[in-house]
């Protein structure tokens, strides 16, 4: 558990061309680590800091910063459940209870075989379709104690919950961005319109 | 009742299950906005934007063209665009960014096109896996088909976008925490004077932040016209911007209104809107813009959509969020769900919102949970008087003869997070004194619904 | 962050209805506190950049929409600003953010360091409410956890002001302490094993507001209402930071840094810091020591006096004065060197003296290159650095220059054989293994960077003891062959090595920087008849020891088996000479070897003033009496000039002072009473002074020309260039904003700038030398050394294909006294390691972590090996003065080089 693999690695260092500086990378590295061991290693915030000039103090005070890092191994599926207003006064207090009865842990905790997390989360952007929950950051809204039951059920079993593909807790998105055109620490961008003749300078 | 339609400005492709795909995108209009900007001079998209009245719709309201013109005369030079929507209530930009991705892209290369900007940074917030998914696909075509990248559209202008991940933090909202997150720092505001992004931003270079909503404006404002967009709404107003209605309605969801030509009454009543209150229940309050604004009650729901007289009632429309409560919900515990919110979220850089907002929280749980003391209540303002001194905001109430204290309310803390946790807290103790008293008095909740 | 010279206008603001001055740019906390009116704060500090984080200096300020509250630390002046900090919303966010910080602040007060001298405390005893109305649970961390061997943290106490956490990132550049967390649980702390291991870890306890901070060597050992304090100077090295001594039922318990603004800015490092803690140590002598046999035992001073009386006299009468040789005094004051330079040079008669111990470099060429001062060298637009480690050796400078390459964009080009701490914030790092340095100074990288520097300043000391000093003296003739106008830095690093040489610790050189030719009338007027001729630097005395040609050898708490470069030529030079005489504080590896040994006081235990690098003469105050019978140096001189017959004439410190300032001529103007004046508090710049009025005999050097008096040149002068590019004690301070050749024609004025140096002074260092007026009218005083090394281009053998050649630098923690007999710092001494390339390492056939027999010309050593790729290949690098064996058993001091062979056992 671990430094960057060589491969994540090469990734980092893609990420890294895109920022003019080499500290913005700081948090994308922390999500490849995360996709990487499913939590924030010591191993992967002194990595990183070597990777983006900072010493390890300083990657573990943005890491712990930010909510979405772990720095504990967690469950292979996070279940975050929204309490927030607009989910709260619609249900979602027994939602979580329920969510809670069905995998036998409270939030906070994970499930003796390492597969449940569930957190109670803030605002998730979805309070139109509250009460809402994610699992590992993919969104089920309008939720009940069945669909809830559904989802467990289907997560358990190896299926996708509704239709829904889930990777395992840390990755984000699988989409190679592009690699940048244009110099990052250039000065001015071109001018394509030239001032108008007869313009006092 | 029912109210006109609105033009659907930036949310035209919602009804489209494809709009997320360049091929749909580019079918219905796509990147014509930005074919438009680049035949035109960046100082006369500059003052498209000032005529159209569009003002950021992140919460602030501050007119786009001004901000624009406020760009520091230095270069490098960046453009970011806040994704990072966290605000209760606010669920608009998660759907803009997963739903039309590309419109969020092209409303971001005008924007960067006008301030000449270097580089633009899409911060999307990190909960949002299929916002990112969604954006990034979008990126990789985009390039592949010269949109974005380098020489694009063959007009000789290049510019990179990057796609930045945020990581779970409200705070990042703010705009200049969020260019300390996009550094790789802890997201701590700077303070203002002197750490104006138009001034002072990324890496201390010149920078404009645009929330998505805002520059998924800017494509149409090119096809069409500053003015055309101008004319749209009415009063302070004007355009079209998206009211995010949720809680105790029969229809919630995100509806594109002219705001200026609609009250509260509509948004929340009207069947082709929020449809009203659901069956057997009455309104009790409203969050009328996100969840740092203060509440408003069912005497202020003929009050327009408009800044300017919502203003006056001491409160604002913000991020377009309104959270509707009926006659189920407790006071105390509602308020104290917001309350933990801006606590859990205070960045602790500065004393007040790291000690008063959790002070707020602890002393609003014990009155809930029946182990509050008469005295807390005063407490509980008195705290929220170090945190937002002087007369705080809050809505007028005819029960009481409380008269409404304009916006915007004075702050010893760095940025709005503190006085947000106070807002619910006041908003929910000035008007629903009784229900802090009865759970203190009985022990318990007299709604029942929760405690 | 060094203010930059503000503006000449000045803005008017009104703080409570009171009118002030401000300058523009200056923040309103500090004009206001100028103008008389303190805002509380917590975060806020002169010396960092203002972060507004704990709200605790809100004020109102009248704004276009009235009142507005402002954080006054986030806020420059603004001409007509009207203020108030006292209108009852001010008072309600004031008592407000008290009430706050103290919600969750353990209320441990009376078990608390920092109770008694704590803003929290103090501000809520004066304004805060009387009880708490937190009835919740209290934030709980685990109680002190420790940053680094130094420092403890008590989180619970911490009020998150940033102080600590900024001073390690801005101030330091050592980021390993952060927040970690967030919101009302944000917590300072360490990466999990990597503690806050700084050598400058020690300012943030001084930083912190309140007691979350502790120092290891002070927890739990005074309560500050018992504290007396005396300000002071450090004299840990050789920069000269100003600090507060503080002392408890006698004893020293506590350092604190003063900010001045030409020198540590508040700052010091952490050896500073701790290195009291040997004063109290229980080694200390307390009694003169005498040899009977094999033993050293207890005796009285009159019995030690009259040992060492016998055995110098009867030196002096069978032997000749030449016979004696006094080898050191960089531990001493001012005053105390110059009795000790009179006693050796009158009394007893030899110019046998020498305070270096063969690691610096040639006095003449220390005290006569054109000289620059710390800001100088911070302002310059390239400093060289030409000189050992700053981290290591000046940790203070290296903080200095550090902040000026941060904040001013200061250029810096290093010249060194080894990566050092200075190497991330050089513009250009050239690497010069031994045999290379003066030909470095033209490697292209250098060239391009050198060409076209306007302001060039060197910081010129010894890089390596493994290599002769000639080669240093070659490349500071090579960069003043490219550079004529450079001025230099000493970058010796001994205490008061400065003062040493000012007053004459070295063969050839009388008081005031002039030559013993120079200067014999000059002096001698005052002291009498003096050696004829330049006797023996270091090398020569222990040499001659070591040959039986000396019968009396004074180590004037030197030692010289730990700190002369050749341990094999010391230890033969001790069983040679004659009588060994020791004056120390402590029984060292070389006063074990003596016949006497007389205990002496150190700093804190008397009074004096000491000489920095850049020749600023600060003051010494005594706060605790001696251990035992110990007493100051001068007095022991005295007493002994006294037993063998003569008279050195004084009577106090003070009339030593006065004595200095009337005979030497740089000392000019720096009297007693001129260091106790206002102007003094910030050190008296020495002068390099030159004045036409008293035309002396040429000074000594190397083929320079006689330097053209500076400051009586007129403006058609053609020697103004030369003027211009003249070192800044010539030259008024910048600030005061005269041209140079303004109206300096009174010769009164010119001298109190040359004497004083800074504008700030000029006063009252005119009236010191004004009260010297006998002194200036005096015939034939003699001008004081103006060196001008040329490049010889010494040869240097070539290192054989089997060998690494060996370079040895010193390292903060070390096996000085000091620091040994200190208990918090002894073990962070690193420790004799070679470290090698890696590249080298499997050349040889070595792996790394391996122990190696290390040979040399000299001996054999066991030493463990580590691969270092900041050391070039073709090096072998060895911290000097580590506990053990170590470098100093392999090098030849009168070698040029040291080449080593590594061979596995």
């Amino acid at each position: 558990m671990a430094r960057l693999n060589a491969q994540n690695v090469e990734r980092a260092k893609a990420v890294i061309r895109r920022y003019p500086r080499e500290r913005s990378a700081t948090i994308p590295l922390l999500h490849l680590a995360q996709e990487q061991d499913g939590y924030i290693t010591p191993e992967a915030m002194e990595h990183i800091g070597e990777l983006v000039g900072a010493t390890a103090a300083e990657v573990q005070g943005v890491a712990t910063f930010y909510e979405m890092f772990k720095h504990e191994p967690v469950g292979t599926y996070l279940i975050g459940v929204c309490t927030n207003l607009s989910c709260m006064i619609l249900g979602a207090e027994q939602v979580l209870e329920h969510t809670e009865k069905v995998l036998g842990i409270k939030a906070g905790s994970t499930t003796v075989d390492g597969m449940f997390t569930i957190e109670e989360m803030q605002c998730l952007a979805a309070c139109g379709g509250a009460p809402c929950l994610q699992v590992n950051y993919r969104y089920f809204e309008n939720v009940t104690d069945e669909r809830v039951d559904g989802i467990v059920d289907a997560l358990r079993n190896g299926r996708d919950p509704e239709g829904q593909s889930i990777p395992p807790h840390g990755t984000l998105s699988n989409i190679t961005l592009p690699a940048p055109t244009t110099p990052a620490d250039r000065e001015r961008p071109e001018e394509i319109h030239p001032a108008p003749q007869g313009v006092e300078s | 009742m029912s109210v006109t339609a609105s033009q659907s400005v930036v949310f035209a492709r919602m009804g489209d299950p494809e709009a997320h795909t360049i091929d749909r995108y580019v079918a219905t209009g796509g990147y014509e906005g930005l074919r438009r900007a680049l035949s035109m001079k960046p100082e006369d998209i500059e003052a498209a934007t000032t005529a159209s009245t569009l003002t950021g719709r992140g919460g602030a309201g501050f007119a786009t063209g001004q901000k624009w013109s406020l760009l520091a005369d230095a270069y490098p030079r960046y453009v970011v665009v806040n994704g990072d929507e966290s605000e209760p209530g606010t669920f608009k930009d998660r759907q803009l960014m997963e739903r039309d991705p590309h419109q969020v892209i092209e409303g971001a290369l005008i924007t960067a096109y006008a301030v000449r900007a270097t580089r633009v940074f899409l911060y999307v917030r990190g909960e949002m896996a299929l916002a990112q998914e969604r954006i990034g696909q979008a990126l990789v075509d985009a390039y592949a088909k010269g949109y974005v990248g380098s020489n694009i559209m063959g007009s000789g202008w290049s510019i990179d976008v990057v796609l930045h991940w945020g990581a779970g933090a409200y705070v990042v909202g703010e705009e200049t925490a969020l260019l300390e997150s996009l550094e790789g720092k802890r997201a701590f505001p700077r303070i203002k004077p002197p750490f104006y992004p138009a001034a002072k931003g990324l890496y201390y270079q010149p920078t404009i932040v645009n929330n998505v909503e805002t520059v998924s404006t800017l494509p149409w404002i090119l096809r069409h016209s500053g003015e055309e967009y101008a004319a749209l709404g009415a009063g302070r107003s004007t355009g079209t911007r998206i009211m995010c209605v949720s809680g105790h309605v029969k229809n919630p969801g995100n509806y594109e209104v002219e705001a200026g030509n609609i009250t509260f009454r509509d948004l929340i009543y009207a069947p082709e809107l929020g449809g009203g209150i659901r069956d057997g229940h009455t309104i009790k309050a409203f969050v009328p813009g996100g969840g740092s604004a203060p509440w408003l009650f069912e005497d202020h729901l003929d009050l327009t959509l408009d800044p300017g007289p919502v203003a006056a009632e001491g409160t604002m429309l913000g991020s377009g969020a309104v959270v509707v409560m009926d006659d189920s919900t407790c006071m105390v515990r509602a308020a104290w769900n917001l309350v933990r919110f801006y606590s859990h979220e205070s960045c602790g850089q500065c004393t007040p919102c790291r000690e008063g907002g959790n002070w707020m929280e602890k002393i609003m749980w014990r009155i809930e949970n029946g182990a509050g003391r008469m005295e807390d209540l005063d407490l509980l303002l008195d705290v929220g008087q170090t945190i937002s001194p002087g007369s705080f905001p809050h809505a007028s109430n005819k029960a009481t003869g409380l008269e409404a204290t304009p916006w915007p309310y004075r702050m010893t803390t760095i940025c709005f997070v503190g006085p947000s946790a106070v807002v619910p807290m006041h908003s929910a103790l000035t008007r629903f004194r009784d229900e802090f008293v009865a759970h203190i008095e009985q022990g318990s909740c007299p709604v029942g619904a929760h405690a | 962050m060094t203010d930059t010279a503000p503006a000449k206008t000045t803005f008017t603001i009104t703080v409570d209805g009171k009118e002030i001055e401000a300058l523009p740019g200056e923040l309103l906390i500090a004009a206001a506190e100028r103008g008389g009116t303190y805002i509380p704060r917590f975060c806020y500090h002169p010396r960092m950049r203002p972060v507004g984080m704990c709200r605790m200096c809100l004020v109102e300020v009248v704004g276009p929409r009235g009142p507005q509250l402002q954080p006054s630390c986030m806020i420059p002046v603004a001409d007509g600003m009207v203020v108030d900090t006292e209108s009852p919303t001010v008072k309600k966010a004031q008592d407000g953010m008290l009430e706050l910080l103290l919600v969750n602040h353990p209320l441990d007060c009376p078990v608390c360091d920092k109770g008694g001298e704590c803003p929290l405390q103090d501000q809520t005893l004066a304004f805060g409410p009387g009880e708490s109305r937190f009835v919740e649970e209290k934030r709980h961390w685990e109680k002190p956890i420790d940053l680094s061997s130094l420092v403890a943290l008590d989180r619970e106490r911490c009020i998150q002001c940033d102080r600590c956490t900024r001073f390690a990132d801005e101030v330091a550049g050592d980021p390993l302490i952060e927040f970690m967390g967030r919101g009302a649980y944000t917590e300072v702390n360490t990466f999990p094993d990597d503690p806050f291991a700084s050598y400058f870890s020690g300012n943030t306890v001084q930083l912190c507001p309140v007691g979350a901070l502790t120092a290891k060597p002070y927890r739990f050992k005074a309560r500050p209402w018992d504290l007396d304090q005396v300000e002071s100077t450090c004299t840990s090295c050789s920069v000269g930071c100003r600090m507060a001594v503080q002392s408890s039922n006698d004893r020293v318990v506590r350092l604190l840094g003063v900010d001045v603004d030409p020198v540590n800015h508040g700052w010091l490092c952490d050896k500073g810091r701790f290195d009291f803690e040997a004063s109290n140590s229980d080694d200390r002598l307390t009694m003169p020591l005498v040899r009977t046999g094999d033993t050293l035992t207890e005796s009285s001073w009159g019995v030690a006096l009259a040992k060492v009386t016998e055995a110098l006299s009867g030196a002096k009468d069978r032997h000749g004065a030449g016979s004696i040789a006094v080898l050191g005094g960089a531990r001493l004051t001012n005053e105390d060197a110059y009795a000790w330079s009179k006693l050796a040079r009158t009394v007893l008669g030899t110019d046998h003296v020498d305070a270096q111990l063969g690691d610096g470099l040639p006095a003449e060429v220390v005290l006569g290159l054109p000289r620059a001062t710390i800001d100088e060298a911070c302002s310059a637009d390239l400093l060289v650095l030409l000189t050992g480690d700053l981290k290591e050796e000046l940790p203070i400078l290296y903080l200095r220059v550090r902040g000026a390459v941060q904040d001013q964009g200061l250029r810096v080009l290093e010249i060194s054989p080894v990566e050092t701490g200075m190497t991330r914030y050089a513009a250009a790092s050239v690497r010069a293994v031994p045999g290379e340095l003066a030909s470095a100074v033209g490697h292209d990288t250098a060239k391009a960077l050198l060409q076209g520097a306007g302001k060039v300043v060197c910081v010129l000391g010894r890089q390596s003891v493994a290599e002769s000093a000639d080669a240093v003296m070659d490349a500071a003739a090579a960069l003043l062959e490219a550079v004529p106008g450079v001025t230099f830095l000493s970058g010796l690093r001994r205490a008061n090595v400065h003062g040493a040489l000012d007053m004459g610790l070295a063969p050839g050189v009388l008081p005031g920087r002039i030559s013993l030719a120079d200067g014999r009338e000059w002096v001698g007027s005052t002291w009498g008849e003096l050696p004829a001729e330049p006797g023996l630097d270091a090398h020569g005395i222990l040499t001659a020891a070591a040959e039986g040609k000396l019968q009396g050898l004074v180590l004037l708490g030197a030692d010289p088996l730990a700190d002369f470069p050749d341990r094999d030529l010391a230890r033969r030079a001790l069983a040679g000479a004659g009588t060994v005489i020791a004056i120390d504080a402590f029984l060292t590896a070389s006063s074990r070897q003596a016949d006497v040994v007389l205990p002496a006081a150190i700093a804190g235990e008397k009074a004096g003033s000491t000489t920095n690098l850049e020749g600023r003469v600060s003051r010494l105050n005594q706060k605790i009496t001696p251990p035992g019978t110990a007493r100051a140096d001068w007095m022991i001189a005295a007493e002994l000039a006294s037993r063998l017959g003569g008279d050195l004439g004084f009577e106090s410190v003070a009339h030593i002072t006065d004595e200095i300032a009337a005979v030497a001529p740089a000392y000019v103007g720096i009297t007693s009473a001129a260091l106790l004046s206002s102007a003094g508090f910030d050190g008296l710049l020495t002068g390099g002074l030159h004045d036409a009025h008293h035309e002396g005999p040429p000074s000594m050097g190397r083929g320079e020309a006689v330097e053209v008096d500076a400051v009586a040149a007129h403006g058609d002068n053609p020697t103004v260039e030369v003027r211009d590019s003249s070192p800044a004690p010539d030259q008024p301070d910048p600030s005061a904003g005269s041209e140079p050749h303004g109206d300096e024609s009174s010769t009164a004025e010119a001298e109190a700038i040359l004497a004083g140096g800074e504008g700030d002074h000029v006063e009252a260092v005119q009236k010191s030398a004004e009260a010297g007026e006998s002194v200036a009218t005096r015939p034939n005083r003699p001008a004081v050394l103006r060196s001008t090394p040329t490049v010889t281009r010494r040869a240097v053998p070539a290192v054989d294909g089997y060998s690494l050649r060996l370079v040895a630098s010193h390292k903060l923690y070390d096996d000085g006294t000091l620091v040994q007999h200190s208990p918090s710092l002894a073990p962070l001494a690193p420790g004799s390691v070679v470290r090698v390339n890696p590249a080298d390492l499997e050349r040889l056939g070595v792996t790394a972590g391996d122990s190696v027999r290390v040979t040399s010309s000299r001996t054999a050593l066991t030493l463990t090996t580590q691969a270092d790729l900041g050391v070039p290949r073709g090096v072998a690098h060895l911290a000097f003065d580590q506990p053990g064996p170590g470098a100093a058993d392999l090098i030849d001091a009168a070698a040029p080089v040291t080449d080593v062979r590594l061979e596995t056992i």
